[in-house]
């Protein structure tokens, strides 16, 4: 009796998935998105694609570790072909750091806007074009009202979309999937070596629909996404010797 | 039905031309001179001039001799070519096809005469246009190019060669009347060949053989036997299409529909000819006198007329009717061959299909907020941050190297670099600290100096080199300083310049 009703719960909440937008894998095609243990906070743990991601990036520092995160999941959804459109007003990005990331810069198409407007028009245009990767905009807020056009949107044409919302002051709620934030982590080098590791973060997601919430260590190589094997956040830093010149 | 052919002999035509300037060189002797060889050599002479015996080729002095009143001008390089271009553009009126000869015109009239009543009436109302007009003109029609460019100029009978009479008419003709080299028509002369009569028997294989396979070419052309291509002109016609309204229009959804026909026809006459649309402008006229314009430019040559409905519907907001519009006219000033085939645009597998989608999106999106507000970047050969990326020109662009420039670059830079306050132990040292916005960094990491300088063709005293630093604070944050300048000089100063993700 009870494993009965366990099952029809199970199929109902599957059901919901599916409406609410998340496509459960098909068999065999259980490839993610490399975030490793980040994705197990989705639903099904797959990342979703055909959304609206939104990403908090306060300050600068943070704007660049969002945008290197982006960059490296961008890399994946951008394997199949198609362009990726970043709509912003005071675009700071550089392309040449794309590379890194093993994203081909040229694939980028920057549409540079005046107004805030323009950037949300441009963003809904954009996200009607199926053939496109993905979608970024750089905004200062997004209202519940915006956020529900865009992902009116992207339920029709299934296109990723990314929006950094730069104004943390008033967090409203929208219907974007999942809200991040990455703030920068110093990086790990070996033992006593000088320098600068490869970049590492610290991601949380604040909240995630129909998913579990929770923070994560990435850090980026040359292989891709890494993650820590389950340590604390470093709080104590020892000092390195500086030995540079 | 044979073709038909004229072909117009300008005999004074620069001098002709310089008479209707300046009339006051009517009845003077006068010749266009044009330095040849350290030597004046008249180019052109009036018809007063030619009484004297003095020709195109002598002397300027040996005609100053022969005229002691002689007035000697100044020749313009290239512009027997233009009035003849311009005249050529006027004679559409008796031909569609016209072609432009090296001192006249080439007419194709193949069924254009009767318009005229005859051939007789066609070619006396042309030359006599002509020669009203104050240009000394000579023509005659026949079957072929060559014998009508053949009669113009040494026919001594009638101007006007019917079929029957072809081959009558082009053997009392003098050899030079085949267009042939000078050195060819010497030969001939020296040979005895004083008509082309006197050639028209002879074996080709003997005449090819003397005279070469240009000579054999240029008779069998005159005598019809070969056929000649002419490169026509053409003028361009305007893409225009109009749309007059009974009643004046008002609503937005009867301009939006007005739009669409005006587009439809439009399409239709680009698509039958290949061509594609870059930019249009629609004219409003309206019942108080104004005129309203609406422009609209596509990033590919497009005729489909559902896209580019799209494009004005955007604008059509803005389109005033006020009291109402009366008539929509179309131009398109922009007009480019379409591109039939798929290009590879990503250069990864799957992309293919994608460039129309993304062309008409950018399409939709330049013309509300700008075209110059879309950027793409290639990789660009210089290590100077602001110059390793060029805008791309167009869609299909690809890089010409590698993104891969050696080091690590920032995720984000500053448009400008900004001057921050630092303290370095050494000279050479990456900064112990750094204060921005009144926030101070204590920097736990950094990698080794990267010096960058600007190309020696640069303008060295605004650009000194810098010395970059990756660092890293201690909250983990990364950022891209520099120090611009020689520590030696004591002029150096501290800037950030990006951050690193």
């Amino acid at each position: 009796m009870t494993e009965a009703r366990q099952n029809i719960i199970e199929r109902l909440q599957k059901d919901i998935l599916g409406w609410q937008g998340f496509v459960s894998p098909a068999v065999g095609e259980q490839k993610g998105i490399g975030l490793g243990p980040v994705e197990t906070a989705f639903p099904n743990g797959v990342f979703p694609t055909g959304n609206i991601h939104e990403m908090l990036c306060g300050q600068q520092e943070q704007a660049a570790a969002t945008s290197g995160l982006m960059m490296g999941i961008l890399s994946v959804l951008m394997k199949n072909g198609g362009a990726c459109i970043w709509i912003s007003t005071g675009r700071k990005f550089f392309p040449a750091s794309a590379h890194q990331f093993g994203v081909a810069a040229h694939r980028l198409v920057f549409v540079d806007t005046q107004r805030e407007r323009d950037t949300l028009w441009a963003m809904e245009e954009a996200l009607k074009c199926e053939s496109i990767a993905a979608v970024v905009a750089e905004v200062n807020d997004l209202s519940f009202a915006q956020s529900r056009r865009l992902q009116l949107v992207v339920e029709a044409s299934k296109v990723t979309g990314f929006v950094m919302r730069s104004n943390l002051q008033k967090l409203s709620t929208t219907t974007c999937v999942a809200r991040w934030q990455v703030t920068p982590l110093p990086s790990q080098t070996e033992g006593d070596l000088p320098g600068v590791g490869f970049p590492c973060w610290q991601v949380q997601l604040l909240r995630v629909r129909n998913g579990l919430p929770g923070t994560w260590q990435l850090s980026w190589s040359d292989q891709g996404f890494t993650w820590g094997t389950e340590q604390e956040p470093q709080i104590e830093y020892t000092d390195v010797q500086l030995q540079v010149g | 039905m044979g073709r038909r052919y004229v072909s117009l002999w300008f005999r004074h035509l620069l001098t002709d031309w310089l008479t209707l300037r300046q009339p006051e060189l009517k009845d003077v002797p006068f010749v266009l001179v044009a330095p040849e060889k350290n030597r004046l050599i008249v180019k052109a002479a009036n018809h007063l001039t030619e009484s004297y015996g003095i020709s195109t080729g002598m002397a300027a002095a040996d005609a100053r001799a022969v005229v002691p009143d002689l007035k000697v001008l100044d020749a313009e390089p290239g512009k027997a070519e233009e009035i003849l271009k311009k005249a050529a553009a006027w004679c559409i009126r008796y031909s569609p096809l016209i072609a432009i000869d090296a001192d006249g015109l080439l007419l194709d009239i193949t069924g254009c005469t009767h318009l005229w009543g005859s051939e007789k009436d066609y070619l006396r109302s042309l030359i006599k246009t002509l020669i009203t007009k104050g240009y000394d003109v000579r023509g005659a029609m026949a079957d072929t190019v060559g014998l009508a460019w053949a009669v113009a100029r040494y026919g001594k009978q009638k101007p006007i060669i019917t079929t029957q009479e072809h081959q009558q008419a082009l053997l009392p003709l003098p050899p030079e009347s085949l267009r042939i080299e000078p050195e060819t028509v010497d030969l001939l002369y020296k040979l005895g060949f004083f008509t082309v009569g006197q050639l028209i028997g002879h074996e080709r294989s003997a005449l090819r053989r003397r005279f070469g396979n240009s000579f054999l070419l240029r008779l069998h052309q005159a005598l019809g036997n070969v056929d000649e291509p002419l490169q026509y002109i053409h003028p361009v016609e305007p893409y225009h299409v109009r749309l007059p309204f009974l009643e004046p229009i008002r609503t937005a959804e009867v301009i939006e529909k007005a739009i669409n026909t005006l587009l439809e026809m439009m399409c239709e006459r680009l698509n039958s000819e290949g061509n594609g649309l870059r930019k249009a402008v629609l004219k409003g006229y309206r019942v108080d006198g104004h005129l309203t314009e609406t422009v609209i430019g596509t990033n590919k040559p497009s005729n489909n007329p559902a896209h580019l409905l799209k494009l004005f519907a955007l604008k059509i907001p803005n389109i005033e009717p006020a009291l109402g519009i009366e008539l929509f006219t179309l131009d398109a000033f922009k007009v480019e061959e379409v591109e039939h085939k798929q290009e590879n645009l990503w250069l990864l597998e799957g992309s293919e299909g994608s460039t129309d989608a993304l062309a008409g999106l950018l399409d939709r999106v330049g013309n509300k907020i700008g075209a110059q507000n879309i950027h793409r970047y290639l990789p660009q050969a210089s290590y100077w941050p602001e110059r390793s990326i060029k805008p791309a020109l167009s869609l299909t662009d690809q890089p010409e190297m590698d993104w891969n420039n050696g080091r690590p670059r920032p995720s984000l830079l500053l448009k400008y670099p900004q001057r921050i306050e630092v303290m370095a132990l050494l000279p050479d040292d990456p900064p112990k600290h750094f204060v921005w916005k009144g926030q101070k960094h204590i920097i736990k990491k950094a990698d080794d100096a990267e010096r960058i300088e600007p190309e020696w063709w640069q303008h060295a005293d605004r650009h000194k080199h810098r010395d970059y630093y990756m660092i890293e604070d201690e909250k983990g944050c990364r950022y891209w300083v520099f120090r611009s300048g020689h520590h030696q000089g004591g002029d150096t100063q501290w800037y950030l310049h990006g951050f690193f993700a």
